[in-house]
């Protein structure tokens, strides 16, 4: 078969809702794009891990520290789901990781931003995770397999980080007004980039036609953050505190809420690499991973070791 | 900086989310061998009380059908309406057959 036949023939089954499988043809664009889009994924899962690290050791009380702990945990688990997804497309998540490490993968700008109190945790897990829910549950429908079943058992774990935040929100809230002002600053901190997480609008999206013509996503940039907007929205206000947009307002018509514009320069500018902690952020996923050369390999040491004392008791070479 | 990874081999992993159902495959773990193939497994595919058994496999001891191939070698069974309960008649009425 030449290729236009094959296209026709993969075009058909996305279209009509089937799931691409790794050992299906797949159009070299298509697999690109996911391999670029899907191990982003995954790195800003690993790098989301840094902010929220700055706390475990600061939370107020052990309830609070297991469960963020848990948290940053899941966090790793899900940079792993993404990966092992990507391997699928023929890649080596070492590969991937070291294009981080070099500095020449991009994650979620969300990450360059420092994490300066305690209700910076809550807004995260609210804001940043609420927003990261809506976008995983889309792309939990991807017409990839592997990515689609990656991102169903990672949204089936986000909840858990969305409410612990809400949690501390509601703590602080309704707490002295020390408290109160410290979670309306962070609120003020991290609304705009969250709106920025969902990524240009859609007429500046180089990617979005693509991705949306073969289902990878379902929904636009625009789409998904209105989403977003309409359900914060009325929780912010739930706790009696304020968003920084002065043009917010409601719109009776359509039921949405109308935000005022980004800030799209700044946006641009993290994305390539001014913001507050890009340089951070990459110094201590370096550290981390030289710091744990020598695991890696006293653990294959001792695989080699017990491998020349007896064979694996499976049969299976695995050298 | 970077590493030879000649020995971390991606081993493909399968999880029993409780028991009596079947395993069914999760993802992948890299690993040095099967023991640290099974904890990494259990760390990143079984962090919540769901998972009663994991089995893990060198990706590589994977042999599996091409999709190429899937008209002529699944056909066997494509023109053999005999094989399911619906090709048989029966009497109107007949209960429990």
């Amino acid at each position: 078969m030449d290729e236009t036949t094959l296209l026709k023939a993969f075009e058909a089954r996305v279209a009509a809702g089937e799931k691409i499988e790794p050992r299906d043809w797949m159009p070299e664009r298509y697999r690109r794009q996911l391999v670029r889009m899907m191990s982003q994924h995954a790195h800003s899962e690993i790098v989301g891990m840094l902010p929220e690290g700055n706390w475990i050791t600061r939370a107020p009380n052990l309830r609070r520290k297991m469960a963020l702990l848990a948290k940053v945990q899941d966090e790793a688990g899900h940079g792993l789901y993404i990966y092992s997804a990507t391997e699928t497309l023929g890649v080596d998540r070492n590969d991937l990781i070291q294009e981080l490490l070099d500095g020449k993968a991009k994650y979620s700008n969300i990450f360059n931003y420092p994490t300066l109190t305690w209700a910076d945790i809550g807004v995260i897990g609210w804001f940043v995770d609420g927003a990261a829910i809506v976008n995983q549950t889309m792309l939990a429908k991807a017409s990839y397999g592997p990515y689609a079943r990656a991102m169903i058992r990672i949204c089936k774990e986000e909840n858990f980080h969305k409410k612990q935040g809400y949690e501390i929100c509601v703590t602080l809230a309704k707490g002295t007004p020390a408290q109160r002002q410290m979670l309306q600053d962070a609120v003020n901190r991290w609304w705009w980039p969250t709106l920025m997480m969902f990524g240009p609008h859609d007429t500046e999206s180089a990617n979005s036609d693509e991705l949306l013509r073969w289902k990878v996503k379902q929904k636009t940039n625009d789409e998904l953050r209105q989403h977003f907007v309409n359900i914060t929205v009325p929780q912010v206000h739930a706790l009696g505190l304020t968003l920084p947009d002065p043009d917010l307002r409601y719109d009776e018509e359509t039921g949405n809420w109308i935000t005022g514009e980004i800030d799209w320069d700044e946006f641009w500018r993290v994305v390539r690499g001014h913001g507050p902690c890009n340089r951070e952020r990459l110094r201590a996923r370096r550290a981390a991973h030289e710091e744990g050369t020598w695991v890696r390999e006293a653990a294959r040491a001792y695989a080699a070791k017990q491998q020349r004392k007896t064979r694996p008791s499976n049969g299976v070479e695995v050298a | 900086m970077t590493e030879t990874n000649d020995r971390m081999v991606p081993w493909e992993v399968f999880v029993q989310p409780r028991a009596g159902a079947p395993h069914e495959h999760a993802g992948n773990v890299h690993a040095a061998d099967a023991e640290m193939a099974l904890q990494n497994a259990r760390d990143v595919y079984a962090r919540r009380g769901n998972v009663v058994s994991i089995w893990v496999v060198p990706a590589a001891a994977i042999h599996a059908s091409r999709p190429e191939d899937t008209g002529p070698f699944f056909d066997p069974a494509d023109d053999k309406p005999y094989r399911h309960p619906s090709f048989y008649k029966v009497p109107h009425g007949t209960r429990n057959i």
